[in-house]
């Protein structure tokens, strides 16, 4: 389980999502590795070596080779890792996972986000309501205790964005967009999650967050007027 | 018992067509059910993708897959006893699903600028889409195909495309073969192999539908 740290990289940056949902499967999987922050503004040469296409964070570096976008990272680990899966083995299920993950980032990442960070009203009601439906049908998915059942699996670890993200921004616009009377079954998922053991070792410090997106809120009402 | 597979689609859907090729490269006998979009949805298609209700979605013995890229892998996973779709190493098989996610999100919605739109949004659409196949071109490289000797995922989600190059070149005035050679030879390999050919629509077919479409949305 332990491996040799060098050959293990996780190119990423302290809040963000994507790189914490990797943290997140590392952990649980108990692979060592080293992390390695990145400056968003000042990209690193290794960062758009490994990812000249969108120079973003995270990328996985196992033995040299590079791996980007993070739902392909999660699978990758679970590939090469096979303790505690993150991914069922059932073709079928496998699907279904594959597809909840992936309507997380198409339907409720962006809208989510630009519910906050639009200052057009009218754009931004339509972003809100984009996300209370999506975030609507998760909420009518979710069976058990967590997306996996008893465990936490892909799709809950792809979902760290709405326990934690949704939360910490809305409070900032003063948005009641993810709350426990709209979402009870996800509401009461978030709170297992984030209380999980691995989850909770792995979310990036609340307060310096709140202020970087505070500040870019800040920012685009300013550039507004 | 007897697999009981259904593909629920419309002609000119890329989407489709791609299952379209995973299926006749496994060889799996299947229903193929025609959604016409130009109509409301069927029940049949609400039950089965009530998230998305869109084409196409693979049922297999009752279970729906919906998204194409997720059904493609759901019957490479199934169906695991010949023509792999992806590869057996972990790595190339990461490198494949990277590839073929971006031809996802760049190519379609893109594609559409150029008959859709006109003007300065046209022209940042039509910059865009030489971009994307300059980029996967670099990717394609010297080999055969992007599965290296052999079809592969990445090829498979591409491909269907290639029907629609009449109708971005037409309405684009971009000209893909001159701007990407490799891109050409590499589709028209991919054509002369069966299971492809026999699952794509006919590119003037593609290209008559898009001018009906924007005579419906009044572009002129």
């Amino acid at each position: 389980m332990t491996t040799n740290q060098e050959e293990v990289k996780l190119l990423g940056a302290t809040g963000s999502p994507f790189v914490c949902r990797v943290q997140i499967a590392l952990k649980l999987k108990e692979i060592e590795y080293k992390f390695v922050e990145e400056n968003l503004v000042n990209k690193s040469e290794l960062l758009l070596k490994y990812n000249p296409i969108y120079k973003k964070v995270p990328v996985f570096v196992h033995n040299d080779k590079p791996i980007i976008e993070s739902l392909v990272i999660l699978e990758y680990i679970d590939e090469i890792w096979k303790q505690n899966p993150i991914l069922p083995s059932d073709p079928y299920q496998r699907s279904l996972a594959r597809f909840w993950s992936k309507f997380i980032d198409d339907k409720i990442v962006l809208a989510s986000s630009k519910s906050v960070f639009t200052i057009d009203e009218k754009e931004r009601e339509k972003h809100i309501e984009e996300s209370t439906e999506a975030l609507q049908i998760l909420e009518n998915e979710l069976k058990g205790k967590f997306f996996g059942g008893e465990e936490i699996n892909f799709v809950d670890i792809a979902a760290v964005f709405i326990a934690f993200w949704i939360p910490l921004v809305q409070d900032i616009a003063d948005l009641q967009l993810f709350t426990d009377e709209k979402f009870p079954k996800l509401y009461n998922w978030s709170q297992e999650f984030l209380n999980h053991p691995v989850v909770k070792q792995n979310l990036p410090p609340r307060d310096p967050l709140f202020a970087f997106f505070k500040a870019r809120y800040d920012g685009l009402l300013a550039a507004s007027k | 018992m007897a697999d009981e597979v259904i593909l629920l689609d419309f002609w000119l859907s890329p989407f489709g067509s791609r299952i379209r090729i995973a299926l006749a490269e496994k060889g799996i006998k299947y229903e193929y059910i025609e959604e016409d979009l130009r109509k409301n949805k069927s029940s049949l298609l609400l039950q089965m993708n009530p998230v998305h209700k869109k084409i196409p979605v693979l049922i297999h013995n009752g279970k729906p897959i919906a998204e194409s890229l997720i059904a493609v892998q759901y019957i490479d996973e199934v169906w695991n006893d010949k023509s792999p779709l992806l590869p057996s190493d972990p790595y190339e098989r990461s490198h494949a699903r990277f590839w073929a996610d971006y031809v996802d999100k760049k190519i379609y919605e893109v594609g559409r600028k150029l008959y859709t739109k006109k003007g300065e949004e046209q022209e940042a659409g039509k910059k865009e889409l030489i971009e994307v196949f300059k980029l996967l071109e670099q990717e394609l490289g010297d080999k055969t195909y992007f599965g290296g000797d052999k079809l592969g995922f990445v090829d498979i989600a591409f491909i269907p495309f290639y029907t629609w190059f009449k109708t971005y070149e037409t309405f684009g005035n971009i000209n893909i073969e001159k701007e990407c050679p490799k891109i050409l030879s590499w589709a028209k390999r991919c054509i002369k192999i069966e299971s492809v050919s026999k699952s794509l629509p006919d590119q003037d077919k593609v290209y008559d539908f898009i001018v009906e479409i924007r005579k419906k949305l009044g572009i002129e």
